[in-house]
């Protein structure tokens, strides 16, 4: 039954993903000819562009989810391709753990830099 | 709690290259994994690489490092992986959720297998990637 609902997630956050993922593709890539949130130049990753993003909880907001959703999918993707390879239960069990481990850990370091990357966008835009 | 019976998988990492007799099916499925790994990669990198902006690392802002073609290059790879995924995605959750496989029947001859029912959803995903794929290879072509 976990695991239904462990895949039904995954699913789920597949659909989350075509949505905000392609959305972050477009506006990091396409933005500049129409201006959309990348105000300064035609360039929208340039370091003025990605402060004034920064500068708006929104986008915070949306990097956050999209870490979350996609650092849940990837590694429960990569997960269920190892298991087919039918390994041990005690291997299988090390290598949730681990991949526990990694996702929380990298989820705790991307939710960190966004967080400190919008307070140093508000406090350079506040002068 | 009782054991669960676990088969080997004989056919192994040689298994999941090779389409057999399972037809275009089973090649998408290997090119989802494939392209699947590919971004999980690209995107764990991508953890690290925009995490440097606190330390006022910005390596894809200006003509910086990852401004040099052979990046430009992998960049569209990503994102024709991304195009292949996510169309073969949404088929494939159409299909798990039970859309477009057709209505089950009677067993009667000649059969027709829920296989080939699906098979134009198949055929529009893989129109969908190629119109994705065109559209940034003018993208990436023009900027």
């Amino acid at each position: 039954m976990g695991g239904t609902r462990s895949w039904t997630w995954h699913m789920a956050a597949a659909v989350v993903l075509l949505f905000v993922l392609g959305m972050h593709m477009l506006i990091m890539h396409m933005a500049g000819t129409g201006h959309w949130f990348a105000p300064y130049g035609t360039e929208p990753s340039s370091m003025r562009n990605s402060l004034f993003r920064d500068e708006n909880p929104f986008f915070i907001f949306a990097y956050i989810l999209l870490l979350g959703v996609a650092l849940y999918h990837g590694l429960y993707g990569f997960r269920t391709i190892v298991f087919e390879l039918t390994l041990k239960p005690a291997t299988e069990k090390a290598i949730t753990i681990a991949l526990a481990v990694i996702g929380l850990g990298l989820f705790g370091l991307g939710t960190w830099a966004a967080l400190v990357a919008h307070r140093i966008a508000l406090a350079g835009a506040g002068g | 709690m009782a054991e669960i019976k676990r088969y080997d998988n004989r056919l192994g990492i040689a298994g999941w290259l090779s389409g057999g007799r399972w037809g275009v099916e089973r090649y998408a499925y290997i090119l989802h994994r494939i392209t699947g790994l590919g971004i999980l990669t690209y995107f764990l990198l991508h953890i690290l690489v925009t995490s440097l902006r606190v330390k006022g690392i910005y390596l894809w802002a200006g003509h910086g490092f990852m401004h040099q073609p052979i990046f430009r290059f992998m960049e569209y790879l990503v994102f024709a992986a991304f195009a292949y995924h996510a169309s073969n995605g949404l088929r494939l959750v159409l299909v798990e959720l039970g859309f477009a496989i057709g209505k089950p029947m009677e067993p009667v001859y000649p059969y027709k297998t829920s296989l080939n029912v699906q098979r134009p959803l198949l055929v529009c995903m893989a129109f969908l990637t190629l119109g994705l794929l065109a559209v940034g290879a003018y993208w990436a072509l023009t900027k």
